[in-house]
């Protein structure tokens, strides 16, 4: 982070709010996203004095603010910050900070709280929120006094990124605002048992060297540690040296380059049936960065039963939480791997690296790839979701910019299929919501990831339940100038729940038709929504006109729905249902009965 | 498997709801909880008795190190350590009971701290076992009331802390 103070920081009494923007301004903040209100107000009052320095933007919901604060984070690795009122307004932040906690985001949360006086009284928009958010954040302030903002805000800064990243919620009472000190801009930090820098010792890699030189059939199941700990690089040296194949969690997915020849693609629930084969198989799994998520084990017994397993976690409660390791590490992923490859280097290690160890393994893993490729049956009668992500990354790469596009998602179908279809070559560019999975979250955190990347081409692939949930940020898009493009697969169901629906419950649907009735138009109609926001839009139906529809939306100058009608009968496979294993593994679509409606 | 934990945490609010909040959604079996200041006044002492199997023991000190408010969990019952429960009991008590009662409080090293013509008020410390002994032995007099504060306990000797979790 940024080395703090600044020369010439002034010395004369602050409001809290002059001091609090100003300690944001320190940390090399350059925008927030806020949604103001009676207890916040102080502070709005004092970013409209720097918005040379700090650009404010105003989302239209205090969850869609959070979450465009998630696309800032997600795709620089930099701290951002979202802000609101008390009461509505704070809880309003509730899923964001959840959504952050699982995924392990450095955003900060600042919300306005009732005054001290009145703090306990049920006042107006009085909530205990920092009572609320425990749970949900890494760490959490309630603000008593003006003197310690600079502190607070210097050790939230601190908290958010180092050891395993995750948000912070600032709570501060209007009169602390309010109030004038004359700060102390180095405060010492107060956090007497926080342990920021992990990293394991050459002992410990040494083991994970004899663990590798024992195996015949390795594999690296990455996960969202990679892009975290910035370790992409490392790992990617460490898979080439030794040869050994990666298999990646839906949050590792452009740690390591999708086309590479050791790439085995997402693992998991919706994992490619190769990755999920080579793991099950596999006489030793290198957990690098990952937390034996229930989507990816399944049957937590089964998982890995007959390989030894080798976890690094920078985060010592993951290790053996779910699963036992032979070899756990705490450290940092990037400085472990570092050092292992340093190992690697070693002419005594000569036999680990230059390739030929894994000839037979690797054959295997060919042979898996070739017979059971992750496919879908495309048809000519219609657009097919998976067919439209494929087909628009074949666009983008035919026009040169796919290396500069980054992807947000929504919550369910579209968003796996973005995860199979969409070829991730490099970290941050792949933005979802993995551990809490938050429906409406593709279009604010594109607008975040867009504000923080004005050359790069922002795309939330979107389903049509996900993106009502946070439609209001169009307006958002629009008034602030932030041009993303919204490629909207519309199959006007809850398509992952129809999914189980289909697969658990004889395709009864309860209540997860979006539509106003089959024989009545599509609803809602997103065209004129997208016009009412001031937002271009296109809707296609026609799988000729799909190409056509894609150049448009990305030669658009601003903000661009692209609503497209999908069938709802696709299934997101290969699939393994839940709590399940690689054995009980579908792989083949079904018929749905048409009177299941 | 019985394990005494102790945390030093910093001393502000919100801690203890902090940590009995985190405990109680992950699910982990606490059978006493005793919080207090300690010689820093900066700082305060958890003593938690958590029952479970070594993995689950390992979950809770390694997620009570992740609170940030915690300095430092050490789980003394690895060590040679001294553990005390407190307990104030109110017994029926008549005039020709009193002296009875007296010697049990006498040989359990107890106290009377009240005293009227029916009841006694008795203070007793010890380990969880010379406490729950000590009921018994009102019981037939007739239990008014208890009160026992949580589990105490520090490692015997110069050893103070143990590494942070």
């Amino acid at each position: 982070m940024a080395d703090s103070p600044k020369p010439a920081l002034p010395k004369t009494p602050m409001s809290g709010a002059d001091i609090l923007v100003q300690c944001l301004i320190n940390e090399g903040v350059d925008t927030m996203f806020a949604y103001p209100g009676g207890a916040s107000m102080p502070l709005h009052q004092s970013l409209t004095k720097v918005g040379d320095k700090l650009r404010t933007i105003l989302p239209r919901h205090e969850q869609g603010g959070g979450f465009m604060a998630h696309g800032y984070t997600r795709t620089t690795g930099k701290v951002s910050l979202c802000m609101a009122t008390s009461g509505p307004g704070a809880t309003n932040f509730v899923t964001i900070l959840a959504d952050a906690k699982m995924d392990s985001i450095p955003i900060i949360a600042i919300t306005g709280q009732v005054g001290t006086k009145v703090i306990g009284t049920d006042a107006f928009q009085e909530t205990p929120i920092v009572e609320v958010c425990r749970p949900v954040t890494k760490h959490h302030y309630l603000i008593h006094r003006t003197e310690d903002i600079t502190r607070v805000v210097k050790e939230a800064f601190f908290l958010a990124v180092t050891g395993r990243p995750g948000p912070i919620i600032i709570d501060i009472p209007k009169d602390v605002q309010l109030r004038e000190v004359i700060p102390d801009w180095d405060p010492p930090m107060n956090l007497p048992g926080y342990v920021a820098h992990r990293e394991g010792t050459t002992d410990e890699y040494q083991r994970i060297i004899d663990e590798i030189r024992r195996a015949k059939k390795p594999l690296i199941y990455g996960g969202g540690g990679i892009i975290a700990s910035d370790a992409s690089a490392a790992i990617k040296e460490f898979a080439e040296k030794t040869g050994i194949p990666v298999a990646l969690t839906v949050h590792g997915l452009g740690g390591f380059p999708n086309d590479h020849y050791l790439c085995l693609q997402m693992l998991g629930m919706h994992g490619t049936v190769y990755s999920n084969l080579a793991i099950n198989d596999a006489d030793l799994v290198l957990a690098f960065g990952v937390r034996f998520d229930d989507r990816v084990t399944g049957k937590l017994d089964e998982f890995i039963k007959h390989g030894r397993i080798v976890h690094i976690d920078i985060d010592p409660s993951e290790l053996n939480k779910n699963k036992h390791a032979h070899v756990a590490v705490n450290s940092d992923l990037r400085l472990a791997l570092e050092g292992v490859n340093k190992l690697l280097n070693d002419e005594k290690n000569a036999d680990l690296v230059g390739g030929g160890r894994y000839t037979e393994w690797m054959r295997q893993i060919d042979e898996w790839r070739e017979t059971e490729p992750l496919r879908y049956q495309d048809r000519d009668d219609a657009i097919l979701p998976q067919y439209a992500i494929q087909r628009m990354a074949q666009i983008l790469k035919k026009r040169n910019q796919i290396d500069d596009t980054i992807i947000t998602t929504g919550v369910g179908q579209h968003q796996m299929w973005s995860a199979q279809y969409f070829p991730f070559t490099k970290p941050r560019t792949w933005i979802t919501s993995g551990g809490l999975g938050t429906m409406g979250f593709g279009l604010p955190s594109a607008i975040g990831a867009k504000v923080a990347h004005p050359d790069k081409i922002v795309i939330d692939i979107d389903g049509d339940g996900s993106f009502l949930m946070n439609i209001q940020e169009l307006a958002c898009a629009h008034v602030e100038k932030v041009p993303v493009k919204i490629l909207l697969l519309n199959n006007q169901h809850l398509g992952m729940v129809v999914q189980w629906e289909d697969r658990f419950h004889g395709s009864n649907r309860g209540h997860t038709y979006l539509g106003q009735g089959m024989d009545l138009d599509a609803y809602p109609d997103f065209g004129t929504i997208a016009k009412g926001f001031g937002v271009q839009s296109k809707t296609i139906i026609n799988k000729e006109d799909f190409d056509a529809a894609i150049n448009e939306m990305l030669d658009s100058k601003g903000p661009f729905l692209l609503n497209v009608m999908v069938p709802h009968q696709e299934h997101v496979l290969p699939m393994i249902p839940s709590g399940r294993t690689v054995k009980d593994i579908i792989k083949e679509p079904m018929t749905v009965p048409a009177a299941a409606k | 498997m019985r394990h005494v934990l102790s945390a030093v945490v910093q001393n502000q609010p919100g801690v203890l709801a902090q940590i009995s909040g985190m405990l109680a959604s992950r699910g982990f079996n606490i059978d006493s909880l005793a919080v207090g200041a300690t010689e820093v006044p900066e700082m305060a002492r958890m003593t938690f008795v958590v029952r479970g199997d070594d993995s689950e023991l390992e979950q809770v000190r390694k997620q009570l190190g992740k609170v940030v408010t915690v300095v430092r969990v050490m789980d003394i019952s690895s060590e040679d350590f001294v553990e005390r429960d407190l307990m104030l009991i109110k017994v029926k008590s008549s005039a020709q009971q009193r002296v009875e009662i007296s010697l049990m409080v006498e040989m359990f090293r107890a106290r009377v701290v009240d005293i009227t013509h029916d009841t006694l008020v008795i203070e007793v410390s010890g380990t969880e076992g010379k406490i729950e002994a000590f009921i018994e032995l009102m019981r037939p007099y007739g239990i008014i009331e208890l009160s026992r504060t949580g589990r105490i306990a520090l490692v015997r000797g110069s050893l103070t802390e143990g590494p942070k979790a």
